[in-house]
């Protein structure tokens, strides 16, 4: 249980996404004190391998992302790049928007975070052709 | 509870309507906007939840030229402009993240409403005290009050802790 190590809600939170501390501190998907932890690596590529699913539906798109952002974390650029492919071969390109203002929101104070998810992003924006909230003004009232 | 059976009962007629209803029926606007059928997937603002279980305008419900710009969605979004993406956004969600952190002012209606009451009733209370209370008893009155007093402190009244205890009765004065 040591998401605590990880939680964006503690203070120390240096860099992005989730902290890279010094000590290699495992991300507990469950809330076992017994029994493997899953480590951040894992955590990420099995939401991947996730999204990557060719012939992924909508209701699986939905359900992924509802289920991630109720996680107290801010998804790698990875899975969001995943999750942006899956909007692609779905044709959903508002879900795509969605997803980037959902992250946005979920750094809450960490002002630093989406910046860079859109600076690790701006290749796959490009390629799909998504524009940011910014872009189309909706990140104002 | 009397109102969650009530709620109930208003529930169960509108799922009712709704099953009885074709589904041809089901856009038009003749019903009350308030009968929601909960028996399929509903749209909600939820911060929470980016992606809702439904879009927000249903698929049957889209004009001839938003489904013109949904066929078009399927094909690359570069050959999409600024605008239509917005729309093809507002299409699927009500409201944006920022809408829906916004709040209202209604605290400032709710707390004036508290004053004005509350002051309407210092009204209230001042009319009473002036046209329905008599006058207050004899006993009050200074006169009485002095009277009472001396009495009490002749009689040495609570002398360890209260009330007596507090005359000094050397310098015939209040401590």
């Amino acid at each position: 249980m040591f998401r605590s190590a990880v939680r964006l809600t503690c203070s120390g939170v240096r860099s992005l996404t989730r902290t890279r501390p010094q000590f290699t501190a495992p991300l507990a998907a469950r809330g076992y004190s017994h029994g493997k932890q899953e480590t951040d690596e894992e955590f990420d590529a099995r939401w991947v391998t996730y999204f990557n699913k060719p012939d992924i539906d909508a209701w699986e798109l939905r359900k992924g992302m509802n289920t991630l952002i109720g996680y107290d974390l801010v998804p790698e650029p990875k899975i969001l790049e995943a999750a942006l492919r899956a909007c692609r071969r779905l044709n959903d390109l508002a879900s795509a928007i969605r997803i980037l203002e959902a992250v946005k929101d979920k750094s809450g104070p960490h002002k630093e975070i989406y910046p860079y998810l859109i600076q690790e992003l701006r290749p796959t924006l490009d390629e799909l052709g998504i524009a940011t909230p910014e872009e189309l003004g909706i990140d104002k009232v | 509870m009397l109102t969650s059976r009530a709620l109930i009962r208003g529930l169960q007629s509108s799922l009712w309507r709704s099953v009885c209803s074709t589904s041809a029926l089901q856009g038009s606007h003749s019903k009350v906007v308030d009968v929601i059928d909960c028996s399929v997937p509903q749209y909600n603002n939820r911060l929470d939840t980016p992606l809702p279980d439904r879009p927000f305008v249903k698929h049957d419900q889209l004009s001839a030229e938003q489904k013109k710009l949904k066929e078009k969605e399927k094909a690359s979004w570069k050959s999409l402009s600024k605008e239509e993406q917005l729309a093809l956004y507002r299409m699927t969600f009500e409201l944006t993240y920022p809408e829906m952190r916004k709040g209202s002012d209604e605290w400032k209606t709710v707390l004036g409403g508290v004053f004005f009451f509350m002051g309407f009733t210092g009204l209230l209370v001042w009319w009473q005290r002036v046209y329905v209370f008599g006058d207050v008893p004899h006993t009050l009155s200074d006169e009485w009050v002095e009277k009472q007093t001396q009495r009490m402190i002749d009689m040495r009244i609570n002398p360890v802790n209260g009330f007596a205890s507090q005359w000094d009765y050397e310098k015939k004065q209040w401590k």
